[in-house]
């Protein structure tokens, strides 16, 4: 029997130290998975629940483990070709396709579907035995900032559980945030790692596009989309990114790159000298003076600590969020195109008059897509159409080409970019629901990354209050250029270092949860 | 537009022709014989039990992505080349939006506006010798769909009672060549047409890019016509005919299209822009659904491939492994093998221009080939409902019987019956002739024999041969065959009949 005080601590530690507990053989991946499934059946269900998970897998979960400490128990050759990270388990979006489990993308469209293959990255993840704990909650097909547009209901922030968790990927952060998991995987089309990151006070990354191959990641926009890590520590996010990375043939996006050593740069911790730029177009008007406030005294720990802060210009990002909300949706009109009821996940046929294909299939799009969902479809129809294509999809990709230039340009006096990663703190549930264009906003700082494809981190920058007084997390938001995600790793592991310094970090002040269980 | 005539009597063909002058266009789609599909590993196989090659991505299932065929671009790169067209530095796929449940994605991946290949031209040659040029606008990659089943009794979707979709075809690599409006074409319109697809039909093959078996629907074809009045240069409206997948269809369909145009237009009334259906038993075309230009496919740049880019270096390497283009190779044969032109055309109508082309450099004769080819093996195989080229039948072999012939050691019947053992898998012509003892009876003492007993069992022949009717010697062979169970030569008995009698040959 596993004593429950030794689970609260277990599972607070970060996935570098299970890591190392497991090797050691202090710890069994049995046990640590054991207590993460408590964790996930005390604070997950019931009505103030958090609803990380979509699905628990537990038995599969403790399977992985269970072989993971057999081969370590048996030593030798295998055990030595462990990979670092087995045994530690994980969490992954709902958005990326498992076999033995299903897939849902948080729609009714796939209500009970299940995938005949995995995504690469699970396969990636299965291969290095990492114990898949379940699939995690989301706005529906990943569209929205709130994880309140799913059809398997709201997930709660850990921090204060009458708020948002970010979206899309709310269900990943909020898991790890409250320890429901060591580590998960996010996708991240305009923000959906890097913003639930942010109000959950955990660390996210978008990878550089191409970085993580999307096979099996369920599209929403093909050029914008990208798989990453969710941690509670940068080290943690840069672990995972290294083993989910890489190229593959599968992918005609992926990049052919050797995988660089994202844990080492997360270890080396040192900004001397770093050239950090301040994006003048994020910050200001929108941004909550909490929000400003925790951003100032990262850019003053930062200077203090011998990086060199000068402030860059990114004129064109005044464009990003229309040009964003044009080829985003336009994208995700096509994509989402084949659920269609023909083939597979939901079909519904109309009650009345004669059964066509047409109807079958207008019937089935009516039903098992959201309110959300079908506002892009229609936005991003309409964005294509001939006689509009040019004025709407041409000329967001021509801002998309001015983005990449500023960027260009502010990458030659910064080696890395900084700015708030959201403008406000986590909002309260249900707030911006009949608000879209509120909801958009949350997206403003995190938008760029994607229409330039280079890397973002997100990382805990403490806590804010919001204009109610509730004192929530901040994100700090850094970028580098394409390629260079090694950079986004060594600066937030310096302003972790240097806002951790004498204090619990900021994960670790999380206030306990109600257990659920009744 | 309610008054607007739209159905009227076709007219004659000539008188069609006296008031008006057609323009085609042609849409050929080729199928690519690659091993694996345009975008996935599935294969690409024809003939299998539904839904067996299929894998995730040519099936669209959620979170799959495309990957190029690098063999499929390549076949377009030569197709393109051997077209005369320009080949794109760099070319990009798009997405062709329609919900249809033959297209698991609900888009077909094609390209739009960056064919791989463009301006280009083929010469074809007409059945008279007239080299006719045909402009190429462009030709691009695509994939094919599903195959759709209607069962019911329309046999299309509308008012099928359920409808089976087999996706093995979905996902097949298509090249589509599309041509700039072909005028001038005048009363040769149809053979023009039928000149052009079966032009590309051999280069296609020329260039074993694609299987080519237009009723398997490897090589497909769309055929545009337009009448102008005589004088005019301004097109009118066209009608579009799917799926006309032979020869003779596309002839017969653009013949049937320019007197149903003509009318239509000759009693005032004006032409539907639509796609329309050849109807083979009837010759004629039916309306399918109407076509505008302003049909709504949503094309953007396919966000989930890169860009084709082909390098000169590449292109040139191409260029110089192209193969000789079909109708350069068959003047070149022709002239060559001196056939008579009927000869000739027989044989390029058998589709057997390679095996005799390597019969011949193998050390046959041209004429030997082609007896052998048009004679006894196309015999053999049409027994069997076989192409000639399936019977297995070497250029070797043919030669070794030429030279059994020749050595006098076999006639050529029995030849025909060596062929036939062959073909049954009896070994080499030298063996079966061995084995069954076919030799040629070349024993002068049996031969003689033979004919002794034949004259001595006909003396009223011999008395005509001794009265100077040579001719008469053919009566005394057939019982001297018989005697010698077939294996004696002709030639031969005649010989010894005239030195029994003694007359001089």
């Amino acid at each position: 029997m596993i004593d429950v005080a030794d689970n609260a601590e277990l599972i607070r530690l970060t996935a570098a130290e299970m890591a190392a507990k497991l090797r050691a053989g202090e710890i069994t991946s049995v046990e640590l998975t054991q207590a993460h499934l408590d964790r996930i059946e005390a604070v997950d269900g019931g009505e103030k629940g958090l609803n990380a998970y979509i699905h628990v897998s537990g038995e599969e979960a403790l399977a992985t483990a269970a072989e993971v400490d057999a081969i370590r128990s048996a030593g030798g050759a295998e055990a030595e070709a462990l990979h670092p990270l087995a045994g530690v388990p994980i969490a992954v979006k709902d958005l990326i396709v498992t076999t033995g489990q299903p897939t849902t993308a948080g729609s009714k469209m796939l209500e009970g579907w299940m995938s005949p293959y995995d995504a690469t990255v699970v396969e990636k993840i299965r291969t290095a035995k990492l114990p898949i704990l379940g699939k995690t909650n989301l706005d529906e097909f990943a569209m929205g900032s709130s994880t309140e547009h799913s059809a398997y209901g709201v997930t709660r922030n850990p921090w204060n559980i009458e708020r948002i968790p970010g979206g899309s990927g709310g269900g990943s952060a909020a898991a790890v945030a409250a320890f429901e998991a060591p580590l998960a995987l996010g996708t991240d089309t305009g923000g959906s790692i890097r913003q639930p990151g942010a109000v959950t006070g955990t660390v996210g990354t978008k990878p550089t596009y191409g970085s993580v191959s999307r096979y099996g990641a369920i599209a929403m926009a093909s050029s914008l989309d990208q798989i990453g890590p969710v941690a509670r520590t940068t080290e943690d996010a840069a672990l995972l990114h290294e083993l989910i990375a890489g190229h593959d043939p599968k992918d005609s996006t992926s990049l052919p790159d050797e995988v660089p050593a994202f844990g080492e740069a997360s270890r080396n911790q040192s900004v001397e000298g770093l050239r950090i730029g301040v994006i003048r177009q994020l910050q200001g008007e929108g941004y909550q003076s909490g929000v400003l406030a925790r951003f100032q005294e990262s850019l003053d720990a930062l200077k203090a600590a011998g990086a060199e802060i000068v402030e860059v210009d990114c004129t064109s990002f005044e464009y990003a969020l229309g040009a964003y909300y044009l080829i985003m949706p336009s994208e995700a009109s096509s994509n989402l195109a084949r659920f269609d009821g023909v083939r597979y996940g939901t079909r519904v046929t109309p009650e009345e008059g004669p059964l066509t294909i047409e109807r079958v299939m207008g019937a089935t799009r009516a039903a098992g897509f959201g309110e959300e969902v079908k506002r892009r479809i229609i936005l991003g129809t309409y964005a294509l159409s001939a006689g509009y294509y040019d004025a709407y999809y041409g000329s967001a990709q021509k801002v998309r080409t001015l983005i990449q230039r500023d960027f260009d340009a502010a990458f030659e006096t910064a080696d890395v970019l900084i700015s708030p990663t959201s403008p406000v703190v986590a909002f309260p549930l249900g707030e911006k629901l009949d608000d879209p264009l509120a909801m958009y906003l949350n997206d403003v700082a995190t938008i760029p990354a994607n229409l330039a494809g280079i890397p973002g981190i997100s990382v805990p920058g403490g806590l804010a209050a919001d204009e109610s007084g509730a004192e929530l997390p901040v994100g700090i938001q850094f970028l580098a250029p394409a390629r260079e995600d090694a950079r986004v790793y060594q600066a937030a592991g310096a302003l972790e270092k240097l806002l951790n310094d004498g204090s619990q970090p900021l994960w670790a002040q999380i206030p306990e949860l109600e257990s659920q269980e009744a | 537009m309610t008054d607007t005539i739209a159905e009227a009597e076709p007219l004659s063909y000539e008188e069609a022709l006296e008031r008006f002058d057609p323009v085609l266009g042609f849409e050929v789609h080729v199928e690519l014989n690659t091993v694996t599909k345009m975008f996935s590993s599935a294969p690409n196989a024809f003939g299998d039990d539904p839904n067996t090659n299929v894998n995730p991505v040519c099936l669209g299932l959620p979170g799959t992505l495309p990957v190029v065929n690098g063999t499929a671009v390549e076949s377009a790169i030569r197709l393109g080349l051997a077209l005369n067209c320009r080949i794109a530095e760099s070319c990009r796929f798009a997405r062709k939006q329609y919900f249809y449940p033959d297209t698991p994605k609900n888009w077909q991946t094609s390209q739009y506006d960056e064919p791989i290949a463009y301006d280009g031209y083929l010469d074809v040659e007409l059945d008279d010798g007239e080299i006719f040029r045909v402009e190429i606008e462009r030709a691009h990659m695509e994939e094919d769909a599903g195959k759709l089943t209607h069962a019911g009794t329309s046999g299309r979707i509308q008012g099928a009672d359920y409808s089976l979709v087999d996706y093995n075809r979905s996902g097949v690599p298509l090249i589509e060549i599309v041509t700039k409006p072909i005028v001038g074409a005048g009363e040769r319109a149809p053979e023009i047409a039928r000149a052009y697809v079966s032009a590309v039909r051999d280069i296609v093959k020329g260039l074993d890019i694609s299987d080519a078996r237009m009723e398997r629907g490897n090589v497909r074809c769309d055929a545009n016509v337009s009448l102008m009045p005589k004088g005019s240069t301004e097109f009118g409206t066209r009608s579009e005919t799917k799926n006309v997948n032979s020869m003779r269809a596309v002839e017969h369909a653009v013949t049937y299209e320019i007197r149903r145009h003509a009318g239509v237009l000759s009693s005032g009334g004006s032409i539907v822009q639509e796609t329309r259906h050849w109807q083979e038993t009837s010759r004629t075309t039916t309306s399918g659904r109407p076509k505008s230009d302003a049909d709504d496919y949503r094309y953007f740049p396919e966000p989930d491939l890169v860009p084709v880019v082909t390098t000169q270096d590449w292109i040139e390497r191409l260029r110089a492994e192209l193969p000789e283009p079909p109708a350069e190779r068959r003047r070149r044969l022709r002239e060559t093998w001196g056939y008579a032109d009927k000869e000739f055309r027989d044989v390029v109508a058998a589709d057997l221009l390679d095996e005799i082309e390597e019969t011949v450099e193998k050390g046959a004769s041209p004429a030997v080939a082609r007896k052998w080819w048009m004679g006894e093996i196309s015999r053999l195989a049409n027994a069997r409902d076989l192409d000639p080229a399936a019977l297995g039948v070497a250029p070797a072999t043919i030669i070794e019987l030429n030279s059994l012939i020749e050595a006098g050691r076999i006639n050529d019947k029995i030849a025909r019956q060596v062929l036939e053992f062959h073909v049954d898998g009896e070994g080499s012509p030298e063996a079966i002739v061995e084995a069954r003892g076919l030799e040629v009876v070349s024993d002068d003492g049996a031969l003689s024999a033979a004919v002794e007993k034949a004259m001595e069992e006909n003396p009223d022949v011999v008395e005509k041969v001794k009265g100077g009717k040579l001719k008469a010697i053919g009566a005394l062979i057939g019982p001297v065959m018989k005697e010698t169970k077939g294996q004696a030569d002709a030639g031969k008995v005649r010989e010894i009949v005239l030195e029994k009698l003694g007359i001089e040959g």
